[in-house]
């Protein structure tokens, strides 16, 4: 039965860490601003298509 | 007509055909040509015609050569490495934030940009080597994204985010999960012997998560409370308190003494829905203000001019250092920060932000400028008479009147519904323990607790968060932003609305032309235009405009113009005369002379005159004609009585008009209504409504480009929805009404809740499950109406 001591404790600390990562992110700002990085999200993918050309130009 | 392919305006003037493309100007196709040749093409992949046309001059961002202004802008310095946030109005789609983003590709020296959409901000950081502050507000400018730098900026700033109460939501939201999965196992009440065994275990964990709970994410509210208390004021607050600390004490003495397992799932649960309400209300326009004086609107420093060595140098003077006596030179379109004596020989001033008068002002040599109004005549040279603060416009600020708050009579329907559910709640809780005293002493206090725990108005409290939150979102899609929800409540309370005239029920830009008297023949009509062509005084800028058509000219054989009264020219023996009505010997009545118009005598004789009128917004007169039925109506302006007559004509008859307003009496005048008993709105739109929108219940500020300057105010509206501004009010009738049906439902759940408090059968699974639900249906009610009335607003304006 004392398995469950350990299981309470992993529960707790698995909160708490999560918690304390919640924490850190909303003090660095990632939640100031949640609406351009879902815009910004969606042009990776042209943005290096683009270098990638780029390159072939500057090889060839 | 062709469309432009890069701000997609209509080409009216000219079309240039660049690359297989249409562009309405120069500028534009210019953009195309840097985007282009920096592979950014890919920019108009991601929206169609996402531009905005440029236009600036290089001279503007002059004042970056100041490194102490430089200094006080940039974020961060070191070494070569600098990093600053520029405000850009004109970011309004993804591919703004696509081009933002890639600008070292348009220039090397950048290193990193990114944007923050919802501010409309960039923050770049560059190599200080390779690129000054100057070249980069140029080459953002330059692709039309010019940035706005006002002395707002050079302030310092208090830089600090409050996310407290992303904190305080954060904690609860944790100590919630974790109190409902701990105490999960004892709402089935099993009767085993290994849930026995760590029932004490659970509780005390309980406990150690509902402490910062209590003491951290709730405390607001036990501290408004305490307040409401020591000033008498029984605020809805309290009975909230009332409920924590009986939660919080009775589930503690339950726990030491093992006589249960308390309430803490109610309690952690009840702080979390609060604080998502009080979260779900905070919803602000991050790139609107609504606190803004003058300093938004002045630039940060001006060009002085300084004689060294017999020489004349320019330099670039912070305003705030502008002393006595200093030379500035002040291009067209710039402000004029300080009161100043002209040198120049003449100045065209535009004080319309300030005073309301839509027509500029003609300054000759010597006479004084005041500080505020916007040049309009090429270069002038003045010199300073006062410095900044001193200045008539910013000493008119820092007036009282302009300061003075306005007194908080206003309750909001939830202090009125409060006070009697305090009164209520507790007397109701001390009857209900007196009368178990006598049946059974040991459930009387039991009783005591329990009905203030159930009658907590959770379900109350968080009508109005989400309600106004939403419809402070459902008036956002439509084009008003509010500064805060309460505004909400005490526009759905308004009698009286106060509209000022010019920029806010007329148009700020255009006018309407109209000519009285002799017909003019087709010839008489081209020499006048001539004649208006040699001219820089804006009305007869306006007229020639207006007149011109695309013949060729005849050309002057003289000209003059006569400073403050009109033009003489002579074309082919004949003599044209324009101007005043005495310069041009007309016979004006007094009325006549203090309208806007331009008087034309053809060969001394007196020929006829172009009026200009104001050009008001459509669909005011039938605005006006809807709001009288149900509001008394009152039109201020600072502009003289010469619209009078047609303003009569065109609203209805119960409308009261005032005319030649200054900033104060338009302040002292909402008073007066006030004082009266009127709850008054104010729609103004420049600086000189600003102590008017102070004053008034709801100030209300129109905009044609809401990024743009507007006075400190409670709201600001598009002006394309001015016309729909009746529907804008019943709407917060409509929101109020929810409100009050909220009430109604949650004051049901609460009868439930006592009336099984009272019989002292609350167990705390109960309270558990009738809290979250009172709470949750309450809100899924009040979402579902006011998007259901927002639906049907949008949808009227499709149909429009």
């Amino acid at each position: 039965m004392s398995i469950i001591y350990m299981l309470l404790a992993v529960s707790v600390v698995v909160a708490l860490l999560f918690f304390v990562l919640f924490i850190v992110s909303v003090k660095d700002g990632q939640y100031d601003d949640t609406y351009t990085p879902s815009v910004r999200m969606l042009f990776d993918d042209e943005v290096v298509k683009t270098k990638e050309e780029n390159n072939q130009i500057n090889s060839k | 007509m062709d469309n432009c392919f890069h701000c997609g305006d209509p080409c009216t003037e000219q079309t240039i055909i660049h690359d297989d493309k249409k562009f309405c100007c120069n500028g534009c196709k210019l953009v195309y040509e840097i985007l282009s040749d920096n592979d950014l093409g890919n920019y108009y992949d991601i929206e169609n015609n996402p531009g905005t046309s440029p236009s600036f001059s290089k001279d503007k961002f002059n004042f970056l050569e100041n490194e102490e202004i430089v200094q006080k802008l940039l974020e961060f310095n070191e070494q070569e490495v600098q990093v600053v946030q520029l405000s850009i109005p004109s970011i309004h789609c993804s591919s703004c934030i696509w081009v933002l983003e890639n600008l070292q590709r348009i220039h090397h020296g950048v290193k990193s940009s990114q944007v923050d959409f919802p501010k409309k901000t960039v923050r770049v950081t560059f190599n200080s080597n390779e690129l000054d502050l100057k070249a980069l507000a140029i080459l953002l400018a330059s692709i039309g994204y010019e940035p706005y730098i006002s002395l707002d900026d050079y302030e310092e700033k208090d830089k600090k985010v409050d996310r407290s109460l992303i904190y305080k939501l954060g904690v609860a939201g944790f100590a919630f999960g974790n109190v409902m999965f701990l105490s999960f196992p004892e709402y089935f009440e099993v009767q085993e012997f290994w849930l026995d065994q760590f029932k004490g275990l659970f509780r005390w964990m309980m406990f150690a998560f509902s402490l910062p709970v209590v003491f951290y994410a709730g405390i607001d509210y036990l501290k408004s409370a305490y307040k409401g208390v020591t000033s008498g004021v029984l605020n809805i607050d309290i009975p909230i308190a009332l409920g924590i600390i009986v939660l919080f004490v009775r589930s503690t003495i339950e726990i030491v003494f093992d006589l249960g397992t308390g309430f803490l799932d109610s309690l952690t649960g009840l702080v979390f829905f609060l604080l998502l309400g009080r979260f779900f209300q905070q919803r602000t326009y991050a790139y609107l203000s609504f606190d803004r004086d003058f300093k938004s609107y002045f630039p940060i420093a001006v060009t002085r001019l300084l004689k060294k060595h017999g020489q004349v140098e320019e330099d670039q003077v912070p305003i705030y250092k502008i002393e006595k006596g200093d030379r500035l030179l002040i291009r067209s379109g710039e402000i004029l920060p300080v009161d100043a004596v002209l040198l120049s020989d003449k100045a065209s001033m535009d004080y319309s932000f300030v005073t309301g008068e839509s027509d500029h002002i003609t300054k000759y040599l010597g006479e004084v400028l005041y500080a505020g109004g916007r040049q309009q005549s090429g270069l002038i040279e003045v010199e300073a008479i006062k410095n900044v603060e001193q200045s008539y416009l910013t000493s008119l600020w820092s007036n009282d009147v302009f300061k003075k708050k306005r007194h908080s009579s206003f309750q909001t329907l939830v202090d009125r519904i409060s006070k009697k559910f305090t009164v209520t709640i507790i007397s109701v809780a001390v009857i209900g323990a007196l009368i178990w005293l006598f049946i059974n002493p040991l459930t009387a206090i039991n009783v005591f607790t329990a009905v203030l725990i159930v009658a907590c108005p959770c379900a109350i409290a968080l009508s109005t968060p989400f309600t106004m939150g939403n419809m402070l979102r459902i008036y956002g899609n439509m084009g008003l932003y509010l500064k805060e929800s309460v505004i909400i409540e005490r526009m759905s309370q308004i009698d009286t609305i106060v509209f000022d005239k010019t920029g806010t029920i007329t148009t700020s830009s255009a006018s309407q032309i109209e000519y009285k008297g002799e017909p003019l023949n087709e010839k008489e009509e081209k020499n006048l235009a001539s004649t208006l062509r040699g001219s820089n005084h804006p009305l007869s800028r306006a007229l020639y405009n207006e007149l011109k058509k695309n013949d060729i000219l005849p050309a002057l054989d003289d000209f003059k113009e006569v400073a403050g009264k009109g033009l003489i020219s002579r074309i082919d023996k004949e003599v044209i005369k324009v101007g005043s009505p005495s310069f041009t010997s007309s016979q004006a009545t007094q009325e006549e002379h203090i309208e806007t118009a331009v008087h034309v005598n053809y060969n001394q004789h007196y020929k006829g005159k172009y009026t200009f009128k104001n050009k008001y917004r459509t669909g005011v007169d039938e605005l006006f004609e809807r709001l009288s039925k149900d509001y008394k109506l009152h039109v201020v302006s600072g502009d003289n009585a010469g619209e009078k007559e047609h303003l009569k004509d065109l609203l209805p008859s119960g409308v009261v008009l005032k005319f030649n307003q200054q900033p104060e009496e338009k302040l002292n005048y909402i008073k007066e209504l006030q004082s009266q008993g009127a709850r008054v709105m104010m729609v103004g739109d420049g600086l000189n409504d600003a102590g008017a929108l102070t004053q008034s219940d709801v100030g209300v500020s129109i905009a044609e480009n809401v990024n743009v300057f507007t006075p400190a105010c409670d709201g600001i509206m598009d002006a394309s929805i001015l016309g729909r501004m009746d529907e804008v009010i019943t709407l917060s009738r409509k929101a109020v009404n929810i409100i009050n049906w909220c009430f109604i439902l949650s004051l049901f759940y609460n009868i439930i809740g006592i009336s099984i408090a009272l019989s002292g059968n609350l167990t705390p699974v109960m309270a558990a499950i009738l809290m979250p639900v009172s709470s949750l249906s309450v809100v899924a009610f009040t979402t579902i109406m006011t998007n259901y009335m927002g639906r049907k607003f949008s949808n009227k304006t499709s149909q429009n």
